[in-house]
Protein backbone atom coordinates (compact mmCIF):
# COMPACT_ATOMS: atom_id res chain seq x y z
CA UNK A 1 0.00 0.00 0.00
CA UNK A 2 2.93 2.27 0.61
CA UNK A 3 3.49 3.60 -2.88
CA UNK A 4 -0.15 4.05 -3.90
CA UNK A 5 -0.98 7.54 -5.12
CA UNK A 6 -2.94 9.54 -2.63
CA UNK A 7 -6.06 9.88 -4.71
CA UNK A 8 -6.48 6.12 -4.87
CA UNK A 9 -6.44 5.85 -1.11
CA UNK A 10 -9.01 8.50 -0.38
CA UNK A 11 -11.38 7.14 2.24
CA UNK A 12 -15.09 7.49 1.71
CA UNK A 13 -16.51 9.87 4.26
CA UNK A 14 -19.72 7.92 4.69
CA UNK A 15 -18.44 4.35 4.89
CA UNK A 16 -18.18 2.31 8.05
CA UNK A 17 -15.02 0.42 7.25
CA UNK A 18 -15.43 -2.49 9.63
CA UNK A 19 -19.15 -3.16 9.44
CA UNK A 20 -20.04 -5.39 6.54
CA UNK A 21 -23.10 -4.62 4.45
CA UNK A 22 -25.70 -7.25 5.34
CA UNK A 23 -27.30 -9.59 2.86
CA UNK A 24 -30.89 -9.48 1.63
CA UNK A 25 -32.82 -11.91 -0.51
CA UNK A 26 -32.31 -11.73 -4.26
CA UNK A 27 -36.10 -11.96 -4.52
CA UNK A 28 -38.35 -13.63 -7.09
CA UNK A 29 -37.13 -11.52 -9.98
CA UNK A 30 -33.41 -12.21 -9.68
CA UNK A 31 -33.39 -13.38 -13.29
CA UNK A 32 -34.23 -9.85 -14.44
CA UNK A 33 -30.89 -8.51 -13.29
CA UNK A 34 -28.65 -11.54 -13.68
CA UNK A 35 -29.74 -13.44 -16.78
CA UNK A 36 -27.51 -11.45 -19.11
CA UNK A 37 -24.40 -13.14 -17.69
CA UNK A 38 -25.64 -16.71 -18.05
CA UNK A 39 -24.26 -16.87 -21.57
CA UNK A 40 -20.84 -15.49 -20.64
CA UNK A 41 -19.43 -18.71 -19.25
CA UNK A 42 -15.90 -19.87 -19.58
CA UNK A 43 -16.23 -22.31 -22.45
CA UNK A 44 -18.59 -23.21 -25.22
CA UNK A 45 -20.24 -26.60 -25.25
CA UNK A 46 -18.15 -27.66 -28.23
CA UNK A 47 -14.89 -27.03 -26.38
CA UNK A 48 -13.06 -30.34 -25.80
CA UNK A 49 -12.66 -29.51 -22.11
CA UNK A 50 -16.34 -28.65 -21.62
CA UNK A 51 -18.53 -30.51 -19.16
CA UNK A 52 -22.20 -30.04 -18.43
CA UNK A 53 -23.52 -29.93 -14.89
CA UNK A 54 -27.28 -30.19 -14.61
CA UNK A 55 -29.96 -30.90 -12.03
CA UNK A 56 -32.82 -29.41 -10.09
CA UNK A 57 -33.32 -27.32 -7.00
CA UNK A 58 -36.22 -28.43 -4.78
CA UNK A 59 -37.70 -27.06 -1.56
CA UNK A 60 -38.80 -28.77 1.65
CA UNK A 61 -41.94 -30.10 -0.04
CA UNK A 62 -39.85 -31.48 -2.92
CA UNK A 63 -41.40 -28.85 -5.14
CA UNK A 64 -39.23 -27.27 -7.83
CA UNK A 65 -37.63 -23.96 -6.99
CA UNK A 66 -38.30 -22.05 -10.16
CA UNK A 67 -36.70 -18.74 -9.23
CA UNK A 68 -33.18 -19.61 -8.06
CA UNK A 69 -29.93 -18.33 -9.51
CA UNK A 70 -26.82 -20.48 -9.16
CA UNK A 71 -23.21 -19.42 -9.50
CA UNK A 72 -20.31 -21.79 -10.00
CA UNK A 73 -16.83 -20.62 -8.91
CA UNK A 74 -13.80 -22.63 -9.81
CA UNK A 75 -10.30 -22.88 -11.07
CA UNK A 76 -9.58 -24.12 -14.56
CA UNK A 77 -8.93 -27.59 -15.79
CA UNK A 78 -5.42 -28.87 -15.34
CA UNK A 79 -3.26 -26.94 -17.76
CA UNK A 80 -6.18 -25.03 -19.19
CA UNK A 81 -6.39 -21.29 -19.31
CA UNK A 82 -9.49 -19.56 -18.06
CA UNK A 83 -8.78 -16.44 -20.06
CA UNK A 84 -11.92 -15.66 -21.96
CA UNK A 85 -12.99 -13.28 -24.68
CA UNK A 86 -13.69 -9.63 -23.88
CA UNK A 87 -17.38 -10.51 -23.66
CA UNK A 88 -16.86 -13.33 -21.20
CA UNK A 89 -16.03 -13.70 -17.57
CA UNK A 90 -13.61 -16.31 -16.31
CA UNK A 91 -13.77 -18.28 -13.10
CA UNK A 92 -17.56 -17.93 -12.88
CA UNK A 93 -20.52 -19.55 -14.57
CA UNK A 94 -24.11 -18.59 -13.79
CA UNK A 95 -27.35 -20.49 -14.34
CA UNK A 96 -31.04 -19.84 -13.69
CA UNK A 97 -33.60 -22.43 -12.70
CA UNK A 98 -36.42 -22.92 -15.17
CA UNK A 99 -40.14 -23.54 -14.58
CA UNK A 100 -39.33 -27.15 -13.62
CA UNK A 101 -36.62 -26.13 -11.15
CA UNK A 102 -33.97 -27.40 -13.53
CA UNK A 103 -30.66 -25.78 -14.27
CA UNK A 104 -27.86 -26.54 -16.68
CA UNK A 105 -24.40 -25.02 -16.91
CA UNK A 106 -21.48 -25.54 -19.27
CA UNK A 107 -18.08 -25.32 -17.64
CA UNK A 108 -14.78 -27.19 -17.36
CA UNK A 109 -13.86 -29.76 -14.77
CA UNK A 110 -11.43 -28.00 -12.44
CA UNK A 111 -8.04 -29.30 -11.43
CA UNK A 112 -7.29 -30.76 -8.02
CA UNK A 113 -6.17 -28.10 -5.56
CA UNK A 114 -3.67 -28.11 -2.75
CA UNK A 115 -5.43 -28.01 0.61
CA UNK A 116 -4.25 -27.52 4.16
CA UNK A 117 -1.31 -29.55 5.45
CA UNK A 118 -0.34 -30.61 1.97
CA UNK A 119 -3.52 -32.58 1.37
CA UNK A 120 -4.85 -32.52 -2.14
CA UNK A 121 -8.46 -31.42 -2.56
CA UNK A 122 -10.35 -33.35 -5.19
CA UNK A 123 -11.64 -31.36 -8.17
CA UNK A 124 -14.70 -29.42 -7.11
CA UNK A 125 -16.79 -26.34 -7.82
CA UNK A 126 -17.95 -23.91 -5.15
CA UNK A 127 -21.61 -23.07 -5.65
CA UNK A 128 -23.67 -20.12 -4.43
CA UNK A 129 -27.47 -20.30 -4.53
CA UNK A 130 -29.62 -17.17 -4.46
CA UNK A 131 -33.43 -17.11 -4.42
CA UNK A 132 -36.59 -15.72 -2.95
CA UNK A 133 -36.79 -17.01 0.60
CA UNK A 134 -33.02 -17.09 1.04
CA UNK A 135 -32.06 -14.06 3.10
CA UNK A 136 -28.43 -14.98 2.44
CA UNK A 137 -26.97 -17.10 -0.30
CA UNK A 138 -26.47 -20.80 0.34
CA UNK A 139 -23.03 -22.25 -0.36
CA UNK A 140 -22.33 -25.84 -1.32
CA UNK A 141 -19.74 -27.81 -3.29
CA UNK A 142 -19.92 -30.08 -6.27
CA UNK A 143 -17.50 -33.00 -6.54
CA UNK A 144 -17.42 -35.47 -9.42
CA UNK A 145 -18.28 -39.17 -9.20
CA UNK A 146 -15.45 -40.26 -11.51
CA UNK A 147 -12.64 -38.80 -9.40
CA UNK A 148 -10.59 -41.18 -7.28
CA UNK A 149 -9.25 -38.18 -5.38
CA UNK A 150 -12.64 -37.95 -3.65
CA UNK A 151 -11.54 -40.79 -1.35
CA UNK A 152 -8.93 -38.60 0.30
CA UNK A 153 -10.58 -35.21 0.00
CA UNK A 154 -10.51 -33.52 3.42
CA UNK A 155 -14.01 -32.07 3.12
CA UNK A 156 -15.65 -35.30 1.99
CA UNK A 157 -13.74 -37.38 4.52
CA UNK A 158 -14.86 -34.98 7.24
CA UNK A 159 -18.53 -35.78 6.66
CA UNK A 160 -20.12 -38.56 8.67
CA UNK A 161 -20.75 -41.43 6.34
CA UNK A 162 -21.21 -42.09 2.65
CA UNK A 163 -24.75 -40.75 2.51
CA UNK A 164 -23.73 -37.21 3.40
CA UNK A 165 -20.66 -37.44 1.19
CA UNK A 166 -22.71 -38.53 -1.78
CA UNK A 167 -24.89 -35.46 -1.47
CA UNK A 168 -21.92 -33.40 -2.61
CA UNK A 169 -20.97 -35.66 -5.51
CA UNK A 170 -22.36 -35.03 -8.99
CA UNK A 171 -23.05 -38.33 -10.73
CA UNK A 172 -21.59 -38.88 -14.16
CA UNK A 173 -24.54 -39.48 -16.43
CA UNK A 174 -23.51 -42.48 -18.50
CA UNK A 175 -26.73 -42.81 -20.43
CA UNK A 176 -26.10 -39.55 -22.17
CA UNK A 177 -22.68 -40.64 -23.37
CA UNK A 178 -24.23 -43.36 -25.53
CA UNK A 179 -25.64 -40.89 -28.00
CA UNK A 180 -24.25 -40.81 -31.49
CA UNK A 181 -22.63 -37.43 -31.04
CA UNK A 182 -19.62 -37.34 -28.79
CA UNK A 183 -21.08 -34.80 -26.41
CA UNK A 184 -19.54 -33.16 -23.41
CA UNK A 185 -19.56 -35.31 -20.25
CA UNK A 186 -22.65 -34.68 -18.16
CA UNK A 187 -22.90 -34.63 -14.38
CA UNK A 188 -26.12 -34.67 -12.39
CA UNK A 189 -26.32 -32.64 -9.18
CA UNK A 190 -29.61 -31.88 -7.41
CA UNK A 191 -29.94 -29.36 -4.61
CA UNK A 192 -32.37 -30.15 -1.79
CA UNK A 193 -32.92 -27.09 0.37
CA UNK A 194 -34.56 -29.19 3.10
CA UNK A 195 -35.73 -32.74 3.80
CA UNK A 196 -34.25 -36.21 4.15
CA UNK A 197 -31.74 -35.51 1.42
CA UNK A 198 -30.92 -31.93 2.40
CA UNK A 199 -27.80 -30.77 0.62
CA UNK A 200 -24.72 -30.13 2.72
CA UNK A 201 -24.32 -26.37 2.98
CA UNK A 202 -21.34 -24.42 4.26
CA UNK A 203 -20.92 -21.23 6.24
CA UNK A 204 -20.82 -18.78 7.77
CA UNK A 205 -17.88 -16.96 6.34
CA UNK B 1 -26.02 -32.47 14.62
CA UNK B 2 -26.24 -28.91 15.78
CA UNK B 3 -26.24 -26.01 13.40
CA UNK B 4 -23.11 -23.96 13.17
CA UNK B 5 -24.08 -20.72 14.83
CA UNK B 6 -22.47 -17.48 13.81
CA UNK B 7 -19.60 -16.65 16.08
CA UNK B 8 -20.38 -13.46 17.99
CA UNK B 9 -18.35 -10.66 16.50
CA UNK B 10 -17.82 -12.35 13.18
CA UNK B 11 -18.99 -10.46 10.11
CA UNK B 12 -21.73 -12.97 9.43
CA UNK B 13 -23.54 -12.18 12.65
CA UNK B 14 -24.83 -9.09 10.87
CA UNK B 15 -26.53 -11.08 8.14
CA UNK B 16 -30.14 -12.15 8.49
CA UNK B 17 -30.88 -15.76 9.47
CA UNK B 18 -32.03 -18.32 6.92
CA UNK B 19 -35.04 -19.23 9.00
CA UNK B 20 -37.09 -16.08 9.66
CA UNK B 21 -40.78 -16.84 10.35
CA UNK B 22 -41.92 -13.33 9.45
CA UNK B 23 -40.82 -13.96 5.87
CA UNK B 24 -43.01 -16.85 4.70
CA UNK B 25 -40.80 -17.93 1.82
CA UNK B 26 -38.09 -19.00 4.25
CA UNK B 27 -40.30 -21.79 5.61
CA UNK B 28 -39.62 -24.37 2.91
CA UNK B 29 -36.27 -22.99 1.79
CA UNK B 30 -34.19 -22.42 4.91
CA UNK B 31 -31.86 -25.39 5.48
CA UNK B 32 -32.60 -27.36 8.65
CA UNK B 33 -29.41 -29.39 9.11
CA UNK B 34 -27.20 -26.50 10.11
CA UNK B 35 -24.19 -25.31 8.21
CA UNK B 36 -20.81 -26.99 8.00
CA UNK B 37 -17.71 -24.88 8.45
CA UNK B 38 -16.48 -23.38 5.21
CA UNK B 39 -14.07 -25.79 3.55
CA UNK B 40 -10.45 -24.75 3.58
CA UNK B 41 -9.58 -23.13 0.33
CA UNK B 42 -13.01 -21.75 -0.50
CA UNK B 43 -12.26 -18.49 1.25
CA UNK B 44 -9.11 -18.11 -0.80
CA UNK B 45 -10.79 -18.42 -4.16
CA UNK B 46 -10.46 -15.21 -6.05
CA UNK B 47 -13.24 -13.35 -7.75
CA UNK B 48 -14.07 -13.83 -11.39
CA UNK B 49 -12.29 -11.81 -14.02
CA UNK B 50 -14.59 -9.82 -16.25
CA UNK B 51 -13.63 -9.07 -19.83
CA UNK B 52 -13.29 -5.44 -20.82
CA UNK B 53 -16.14 -5.78 -23.30
CA UNK B 54 -18.60 -7.39 -20.93
CA UNK B 55 -19.98 -4.12 -19.58
CA UNK B 56 -20.28 -0.97 -21.67
CA UNK B 57 -20.59 2.58 -20.38
CA UNK B 58 -24.29 2.93 -21.25
CA UNK B 59 -25.14 0.01 -18.98
CA UNK B 60 -24.94 2.25 -15.91
CA UNK B 61 -27.80 4.50 -17.10
CA UNK B 62 -31.19 2.80 -16.80
CA UNK B 63 -32.93 5.77 -18.41
CA UNK B 64 -31.25 5.05 -21.75
CA UNK B 65 -31.83 2.40 -24.37
CA UNK B 66 -35.49 3.05 -25.12
CA UNK B 67 -37.29 5.37 -27.48
CA UNK B 68 -38.18 7.81 -24.72
CA UNK B 69 -37.43 8.61 -21.12
CA UNK B 70 -38.95 6.55 -18.31
CA UNK B 71 -41.62 8.00 -16.06
CA UNK B 72 -40.56 8.86 -12.54
CA UNK B 73 -38.22 10.85 -10.38
CA UNK B 74 -34.76 10.70 -11.98
CA UNK B 75 -32.09 9.76 -9.42
CA UNK B 76 -28.37 9.12 -9.28
CA UNK B 77 -27.19 6.29 -7.03
CA UNK B 78 -23.47 6.19 -6.36
CA UNK B 79 -21.15 4.79 -3.74
CA UNK B 80 -17.98 2.99 -2.97
CA UNK B 81 -17.37 -0.75 -2.82
CA UNK B 82 -14.71 -1.63 -0.28
CA UNK B 83 -13.52 -4.49 1.90
CA UNK B 84 -13.91 -4.48 5.65
CA UNK B 85 -10.52 -2.79 6.00
CA UNK B 86 -11.73 0.09 3.85
CA UNK B 87 -9.67 -0.85 0.81
CA UNK B 88 -11.37 -0.26 -2.55
CA UNK B 89 -12.67 -3.21 -4.53
CA UNK B 90 -11.48 -2.30 -8.00
CA UNK B 91 -12.79 -3.20 -11.44
CA UNK B 92 -15.44 -5.54 -10.10
CA UNK B 93 -18.98 -6.01 -11.26
CA UNK B 94 -21.97 -4.22 -9.72
CA UNK B 95 -25.41 -5.25 -11.02
CA UNK B 96 -28.75 -3.70 -10.12
CA UNK B 97 -32.39 -4.45 -10.89
CA UNK B 98 -35.54 -2.73 -9.71
CA UNK B 99 -39.24 -2.02 -10.18
CA UNK B 100 -40.33 0.98 -12.22
CA UNK B 101 -41.78 4.15 -10.75
CA UNK B 102 -45.19 2.48 -10.41
CA UNK B 103 -43.78 -0.47 -8.46
CA UNK B 104 -43.85 -3.00 -11.31
CA UNK B 105 -40.99 -5.22 -12.47
CA UNK B 106 -40.50 -6.07 -16.10
CA UNK B 107 -40.76 -9.76 -15.29
CA UNK B 108 -43.30 -12.39 -16.37
CA UNK B 109 -43.99 -13.40 -12.81
CA UNK B 110 -44.81 -9.92 -11.53
CA UNK B 111 -48.62 -9.79 -11.40
CA UNK B 112 -48.99 -6.45 -9.64
CA UNK B 113 -51.61 -4.54 -11.65
CA UNK B 114 -49.51 -1.41 -12.00
CA UNK B 115 -48.44 -0.18 -15.43
CA UNK B 116 -45.30 -1.29 -17.16
CA UNK B 117 -43.23 1.55 -18.56
CA UNK B 118 -42.24 0.97 -22.20
CA UNK B 119 -39.19 3.13 -21.55
CA UNK B 120 -37.89 1.29 -18.53
CA UNK B 121 -36.41 -2.20 -18.14
CA UNK B 122 -34.95 -1.69 -14.67
CA UNK B 123 -31.60 -3.43 -15.18
CA UNK B 124 -28.15 -1.86 -14.95
CA UNK B 125 -24.53 -2.78 -14.39
CA UNK B 126 -21.09 -1.26 -14.20
CA UNK B 127 -17.57 -2.00 -13.07
CA UNK B 128 -16.14 -0.14 -10.09
CA UNK B 129 -13.33 2.29 -10.84
CA UNK B 130 -9.86 2.21 -9.33
CA UNK B 131 -11.18 3.85 -6.18
CA UNK B 132 -14.01 1.34 -5.81
CA UNK B 133 -16.68 3.78 -6.92
CA UNK B 134 -19.74 2.96 -8.98
CA UNK B 135 -22.51 5.21 -10.31
CA UNK B 136 -25.99 4.56 -11.74
CA UNK B 137 -28.63 6.83 -13.23
CA UNK B 138 -32.17 5.53 -12.85
CA UNK B 139 -35.63 6.48 -11.58
CA UNK B 140 -36.98 6.17 -8.07
CA UNK B 141 -38.64 2.74 -7.82
CA UNK B 142 -42.15 2.49 -6.43
CA UNK B 143 -43.27 0.46 -3.45
CA UNK B 144 -45.38 -2.59 -4.31
CA UNK B 145 -47.67 -5.06 -2.57
CA UNK B 146 -46.71 -8.68 -1.99
CA UNK B 147 -48.48 -11.71 -0.60
CA UNK B 148 -46.45 -12.28 2.56
CA UNK B 149 -49.24 -11.09 4.87
CA UNK B 150 -52.35 -8.93 4.76
CA UNK B 151 -51.68 -5.48 3.25
CA UNK B 152 -47.97 -6.20 2.91
CA UNK B 153 -45.95 -3.67 0.93
CA UNK B 154 -42.28 -3.81 0.10
CA UNK B 155 -40.49 -0.53 0.74
CA UNK B 156 -39.01 1.00 -2.40
CA UNK B 157 -35.68 -0.71 -3.05
CA UNK B 158 -33.00 -1.46 -5.61
CA UNK B 159 -31.44 -4.93 -5.73
CA UNK B 160 -27.63 -4.84 -5.70
CA UNK B 161 -25.32 -7.70 -6.66
CA UNK B 162 -21.62 -7.17 -6.04
CA UNK B 163 -18.40 -9.14 -6.35
CA UNK B 164 -15.39 -8.55 -4.16
CA UNK B 165 -11.92 -9.98 -4.36
CA UNK B 166 -12.73 -13.48 -3.11
CA UNK B 167 -15.50 -16.03 -2.83
CA UNK B 168 -16.40 -14.91 0.70
CA UNK B 169 -17.09 -11.38 -0.55
CA UNK B 170 -19.95 -12.32 -2.87
CA UNK B 171 -23.04 -10.36 -1.85
CA UNK B 172 -26.57 -9.74 -3.06
CA UNK B 173 -28.50 -7.20 -1.04
CA UNK B 174 -31.08 -4.41 -1.35
CA UNK B 175 -30.73 -0.64 -1.09
CA UNK B 176 -33.54 1.30 0.55
CA UNK B 177 -34.45 4.99 0.68
CA UNK B 178 -34.23 7.24 3.73
CA UNK B 179 -37.37 8.06 5.67
CA UNK B 180 -39.47 5.25 4.21
CA UNK B 181 -42.23 4.36 6.71
CA UNK B 182 -42.53 0.86 5.19
CA UNK B 183 -39.08 -0.14 6.49
CA UNK B 184 -40.44 -0.59 10.00
CA UNK B 185 -43.09 -2.98 8.67
CA UNK B 186 -41.01 -4.99 6.21
CA UNK B 187 -39.96 -8.47 7.40
CA UNK B 188 -37.17 -8.70 4.85
CA UNK B 189 -35.55 -5.51 6.12
CA UNK B 190 -36.38 -6.33 9.73
CA UNK B 191 -34.77 -9.77 9.42
CA UNK B 192 -31.46 -8.04 10.08
CA UNK B 193 -31.33 -8.10 13.85
CA UNK B 194 -28.57 -5.55 14.27
CA UNK B 195 -30.02 -2.04 13.80
CA UNK B 196 -26.67 -0.51 12.86
CA UNK B 197 -26.22 -3.14 10.18
CA UNK B 198 -29.75 -2.66 8.86
CA UNK B 199 -29.22 1.07 8.58
CA UNK B 200 -26.29 0.41 6.25
CA UNK B 201 -28.86 -0.62 3.65
CA UNK B 202 -30.54 2.79 3.68
CA UNK B 203 -28.95 5.14 1.16
CA UNK B 204 -28.16 8.69 2.19
CA UNK B 205 -29.68 11.58 0.33
CA UNK B 206 -26.73 13.67 -0.86
CA UNK B 207 -26.79 17.21 -2.23
CA UNK B 208 -23.24 16.84 -3.55
CA UNK B 209 -24.48 14.00 -5.77
CA UNK B 210 -27.69 15.77 -6.69
CA UNK B 211 -27.42 17.52 -10.07
CA UNK B 212 -28.95 20.97 -10.49
CA UNK B 213 -32.18 20.91 -12.52
CA UNK B 214 -31.76 17.23 -13.36
CA UNK B 215 -31.64 14.47 -10.72
CA UNK B 216 -31.65 13.76 -6.97
CA UNK B 217 -28.55 12.05 -5.61
CA UNK B 218 -28.18 9.16 -3.19
CA UNK B 219 -25.02 7.60 -1.76
CA UNK B 220 -24.93 3.88 -0.98
CA UNK B 221 -21.57 2.50 0.13
CA UNK B 222 -21.06 -1.26 0.26
CA UNK B 223 -18.59 -3.13 2.46
CA UNK B 224 -17.89 -6.77 1.65
CA UNK B 225 -15.83 -9.54 3.04
CA UNK B 226 -14.65 -11.31 6.06
CA UNK B 227 -11.05 -12.27 6.33
CA UNK B 228 -10.42 -12.99 2.68
CA UNK B 229 -7.21 -11.87 1.05
CA UNK B 230 -7.09 -8.62 -0.82
CA UNK B 231 -4.81 -7.91 -3.72
CA UNK B 232 -1.93 -5.64 -2.95
CA UNK B 233 -2.64 -2.05 -3.84
CA UNK B 234 -0.69 -1.12 -6.90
Amino acid sequence: MSSAPGHLMRPSASSSPCLRTPSQTAGPFVSLGTEWLTDAGMVSESDPSAIIVFGSVVDGDERPVTDAMLEFWQTGAAGASLAGSPQSCSGLARALCGPDGGYRVVTVKPAALPGPAGQLQAPHIDVSIFARGLLQRLVTRIYFSDEEANEADPVLVGLEGPDLRNRLVAQRSNADDLGSAKGAPRYHFDVHLQGDRETVFFGPW
Amino acid sequence: MTGAEAIPGSPSVLDPPYDYPGYNSTRLRAPKMGLRPMPPGSADKGGPVFGDGLVVAEDHDLTLGHTGEPVGQRIIVTGRLSDSAGRPVRRQLVEIWQANAAGRYRHDMDRHPAPLDPNFTGVGRCLTDDDGHYRFVTVQPGAYPWKNHYNAWRPAHIHFSVFGTSFVDRLITQMYFPGDPLLALDPIYQSIGDRRAAELLVAKFDMATTVESWALGYVFDIVVGGAGPTPADS
